[in-house]
């Protein structure tokens, strides 16, 4: 066993060590809850080991793809040629850069639902199988596999937010479900369509990506089916005007599934967009990309427009996710190196900004049971620390230097202005709406005269403090200490095929 | 010389039909259930049997019926679902009936049919033992004779069933008429032999006998009986006649469309197609309407139904690697289907015992007092919707990627657009067990050990399907192999 594939299996460890723990909880009774907590704990801490190791050690100036294992599942059978299905992990720059911030996320979500009471050995037991779906899509190199923990990380949800979320529980569940299968519907067809049409006999990605660029892939066939991925991975990305489920979805679900969800989820349909999309139908994407340039910039100036008018905390923030993950769209729609490199780090961004916000956010709820801003005032007195933290969240979500936000959107909105200045002034325009959205949730929850009705509101809990603090130093990294991702990213990126240096 | 060797296994499985009927004749007060492990031991000595035929040399009976892998992979198969329908029934029947014997030992019979209706390779045997399974599952639908909606549903059954029959009848006639043969090797030549083109009564032909077998499978528009059998039979002839004469019709369908008529495939590919289209889409709609669970997982096997058709079509548009392809993708599905079937009615079966309810609302608040079944019902649905760990998403995706071709492409967007319309009704279901709070009693109570126990391997069998198919795909495609090799099994090789 080569040293590359020992740490295979650390990356196979990603996705059995939640599978484990789920499996655990199976087993312990539903009435000894804390011993439910612990084992969620220690797998959030072992997972987010895992992610960190995996992060540090993928070397920038070795090969591609690191980490390899490579196991045969079903080959020779029927349409199966030789390595028809292989469970293929693998992990490139842009993958080890998403590795982390799963990690990260899963950690921080898992000690935030520690106050969850009811059912909580069920909550845990979908949250960790959720988890390594999550891991599983972004290290796969088999459409199989990779489809397989897509849908893997999809199914829970509906449980997780329709048992324990809140407003509208069962409309925000359904909908977000429905709708995000619904997109899957469309990578199913193109699934079935690729490996029809490669007539390679294997899911391989590797063998698939190779087959888009040398035209076995027609460019026709590579036209036709192109939006079809896009759009399905897409729904999950927030990809306007299938961004309909995210603010109802955020809205109704419970802390921990907000911040994986918004945090991690809906990176994975850009990343999707990436593997599915760039890298298997190259031809496509150069005749498309515009158009999802288009839907990304409207995506970015309405979600930040939404976000002005919402008074709920949750859907400022879901409007907010909406316009985020505009601009990621929009940074792959340059398929320039600076873009691109933009997007997978805001991506970044947003994921750890994104669920320290719905971390706050579950902080206050869970205490006052309203998130309607016009409720609140003056908080800052009784809890500073989390006015401290929520700011820093919000001025991530800005983009002010220093924060990881800058990092990410600078990058951006550089690669848009070299290939679509006008898209460019659009999307600064959308992140001085940003400015505006979150300075007037600031002014009005922050300050102001108090309520006294929150006078007995108590400040973060230690384990609150913990979460938070963990996301907070990886906003401020990446905001100021960039170099790790920006390199390991663009050793990736300058990989994709059609993307300009 | 006639091989009477290759019948060994429905040996033992009919005269253990006939020694438990026997058996209560004798000792009408043998206990009930325990006819029911006599009938699942039955069904073990009759699949151990059926173990010793694989990978061995085919053989034909006189040309008209074949042993070879096709034909055990179908085996195997009704012993496993009498197996489990016998276990399933155990408790539930001792509680209703006075006399359970016929009910065994028909099931062993109807699986006998299924067997043959796998092997057959003449139409005149095809067509005995279809009508050996439809009789057996009109008597057993029926079966609970003081139920008015079992007796209704029966009667509605043997109506409509008789007149599909007549369909097929019909229909194998005037290709008997234009070959002159009844044998699948016989039809095959005679159909390749023609010079001129395609003689009219041989599509009108083709077209009856695709309505037969529709109305034996349920296909839309022949779909209108088994909603109402389905909800009038008692819960596990509801699971019988949901995997069993599913699996059995498409054994049928598999081995004459493959053997006898694929050389006229431009003829009847296009009818399946549509017809494939029309059955999914129709039966996943009226499914969402639907407030009773077992109308409701008729409607949705209508929905597999379709599914499974677009691999019929597939047949009649590729090669005949084509044809391997896209039936190794049907027959793993079969396993799948049949599996997360069996695993859904143990549920039930477990929930109606204590219950008394079969609609939807009748599952209220499961979640709390019973958190296993629950679970089980859950894994069941996941896996007809096709979601990963469960066998639903494997062989899902394999039959449809078998049955991908330029032509079929279409069908099976449509397919991948229904089973996610399916969805809905199947979160319809779960919502009722987890987001809602049980109605009346409240305190846990216990499955019956055999119905837990079944629905624990069942379970297992789901997920070990679901994530590691290669075993089950290899065996599919075994048994798919030869029905597209010249040889004994398309019966060319006649014995005098």
């Amino acid at each position: 066993m080569t040293f590359d594939e020992g740490q295979g299996y650390v990356v196979l460890a990603t996705m059995a060590v939640p599978l484990v723990a789920a499996f655990l909880l199976v087993l312990v009774p539903g009435t000894q809850k804390m011993w439910v907590r612990y084992i969620s704990a220690v797998t959030g801490a072992i997972v987010c080991g895992l992610s960190i190791y995996i992060f540090a050690a993928y070397q920038v100036d070795g090969s591609h793809t690191q980490m390899t294992l490579r196991w045969v599942w079903v080959e020779n059978t029927a349409f199966l040629g030789k390595d028809g299905v292989t469970l293929y992990l693998a992990v490139d720059g842009i993958s080890s850069t998403m590795a982390l911030l799963t990690g990260v996320v899963a950690f921080a979500g898992a000690i935030a639902s520690w106050k969850i009471e009811y059912r909580n050995k069920d909550f845990y037991i979908l949250y960790w199988t959720l988890l390594a779906g999550v891991f599983g899509t972004f290290f796969s190199y088999d459409l199989f596999f990779f489809f397989f923990f897509y849908e893997l990380a999809v199914m829970p949800l509906y449980l997780l937010i329709g048992v324990w979320g809140s407003t509208r529980k069962e409309y925000g569940a359904a909908k977000l479900t429905l709708m995000l299968v619904g997109g899957s519907v469309l990578i199913w067809i193109g699934v079935f369509a690729t490996f029809h049409e490669a007539n390679l006999g294997t899911f391989d990605l590797p063998k698939l990506w190779a087959a888009g660029q040398d035209g076995t892939l027609s460019p026709t066939f590579q036209k036709t089916f192109f939006p079809m991925m896009v759009i399905g991975c897409g729904v999950l990305a927030a990809l306007w005007p299938f961004h309909t489920w995210s603010p109802d979805g955020h809205m109704s679900a419970p802390t921990a599934v907000s911040m994986v969800h918004a945090g991690v989820l809906m990176k994975l349909g850009a990343f999707g967009i990436i593997r599915l999309g760039i890298q298997l139908m190259p031809e496509g994407a150069a005749f498309w990309m515009p158009g999802l340039m288009v839907l990304g910039v409207i995506g970015a100036v309405y979600g930040a427009t939404a976000a002005l008018t919402q008074r709920d905390m949750k859907l400022i923030s879901g409007y907010s996710s909406v316009s985020h993950m505009g601009y990621v769209l929009m940074g792959l729609a340059t398929m320039n190196q600076i873009g691109v490199t933009g997007a997978v780090l805001q991506m970044f961004s947003h994921g750890v900004m994104t669920a320290l916000v719905f971390l706050m956010i579950g902080a206050i709820y869970d205490q006052a049971h309203t998130r309607d801003m016009k409720d609140f005032g003056g908080v800052t007195r009784v809890m500073p620390l989390w006015v401290i933290f929520y700011t820093i969240a919000g001025l991530a979500n800005v983009g002010l230097p220093g924060f990881s936000g800058f990092t990410a959107e600078f990058h951006i909105f550089v690669g848009t202005f070299k290939t679509y200045p006008v898209f460019g002034g659009m999307a600064i325009f959308a992140a001085a709406l940003a400015a505006g959205y979150m300075l007037r949730l600031f002014a009005i929850v922050f300050f102001g005269p108090m309520s006294p009705r929150w006078s007995d509101l108590k400040d973060l809990t230690a384990l609150e403090r913990l979460s938070g603090g963990m996301l907070i130093a990886s906003i401020v990294m990446m905001g100021v200490w960039w170099a790790p991702f920006t390199d390991r990213i663009s050793s990736a990126v300058t990989l994709l095929p059609g993307v300009t240096s | 010389m006639r091989d009477y060797t290759i019948f060994i296994p429905e040996y033992i499985a009919a005269g253990s039909a006939v020694a438990i009927i026997g058996l209560e004749l004798f000792m009408p007060k043998f206990r009930k259930d325990g006819l029911a492990y006599l009938t699942a031991l039955a069904a073990v000595a009759w699949f151990v049997a059926g173990l010793f035929f694989i990978g061995k040399d085919p053989k034909s009976f006189q040309g008209l019926i074949a042993s070879d892998d096709f034909t055990t992979y179908f085996r195997l198969l009704a012993a496993g679902i009498v197996f489990v329908v016998a276990l399933m029934s155990a408790h539930y029947m001792r509680d209703r009936t006075k006399t359970a014997s016929e009910y065994y030992g028909l099931m062993l019979v109807g699986g006998c049919g299924m067997v043959y209706m796998a092997a057959a390779t003449e139409l005149i045997t095809a067509y005995i033992s279809l009508e050996l399974l439809s009789f057996t599952l009109y008597i057993l639908v029926g079966y609970l004779k003081r139920d008015n909606l079992s007796s209704e549903a029966s009667l509605k059954y043997i109506l409509l069933g008789a007149f599909s029959s007549a369909m097929f009848l019909y229909g194998m006639s005037l290709i008997y008429g234009v070959t002159g043969s009844t044998t699948y090797a016989g039809i095959a030549e005679a159909l390749s032999g023609r010079e001129s083109g395609t003689d009219p009564a041989v599509i009108v032909g083709f077209m009856l006998i695709l309505a037969g077998v529709g109305f034996k499978v349920s296909a839309a528009p022949f779909h209108m009986w088994a909603p109402d059998a389905y909800e009038g039979a008692p819960m596990p002839v509801t699971a019988f006649l949901s995997t069993l004469s599913k699996a059995a019709g498409f054994a049928l369908i598999l081995r004459l469309f493959s053997a006898a008529i694929v050389v006229d495939a431009a003829e009847w590919r296009w009818a399946v197609m549509v017809l494939a289209a029309l059955t999914m889409t129709m039966g996943n709609l009226i499914a969402i309407q639907q407030k009773n669970l077992k109308r409701l997982i008729a409607y949705s096997s209508i929905g597999q139904v379709g599914y499974m058709l677009i691999t019929i079509a597939a047949i009649g548009y590729g090669d005949p690697q084509g044809g391997i392809n896209a039936t190794s993708g049907l027959l793993i599905h079969i396993i799948g289907y049949v599996a997360s079937t069996l695993l859904f009615f143990t549920a039930l079966t477990a929930a109606y015992n204590k219950t008394g309810r079969d609609d939807i609302d009748g599952l209220k608040g499961l979640a709390e007092t019973q958190p296993f079944l629950a679970l089980v019902i859950t894994c069941s649905l996941f896996s007809f919707a096709g979601l990963p760990f469960f066998a639903g998403f494997a062989t899902k995706l394999f039959m449809f990627q078998g049955a991908t071709t330029s032509e079929t492409m279409w069908v099976v967007g449509l397919a991948v657009l229904n089973s996610f319309i399916s969805l809905y009704y199947y979160l319809m279901i779960i919502r009722q067990m987890y987001l809602y709070e049980p109605v009346g009693e409240t305190a846990r109570w216990k499955v019956n050990p055999v119905l837990g126990g079944l629905a624990v391997a069942l379970v297992l069998a789901v997920l070990f399907i679901g994530m590691y198919p290669g075993p089950a795909f290899t065996v599919s495609e075994e048994a798919a192999k030869p029905l597209f090799e010249p040889g004994v099994a398309t019966g060319m090789a006649r014995v005098p």
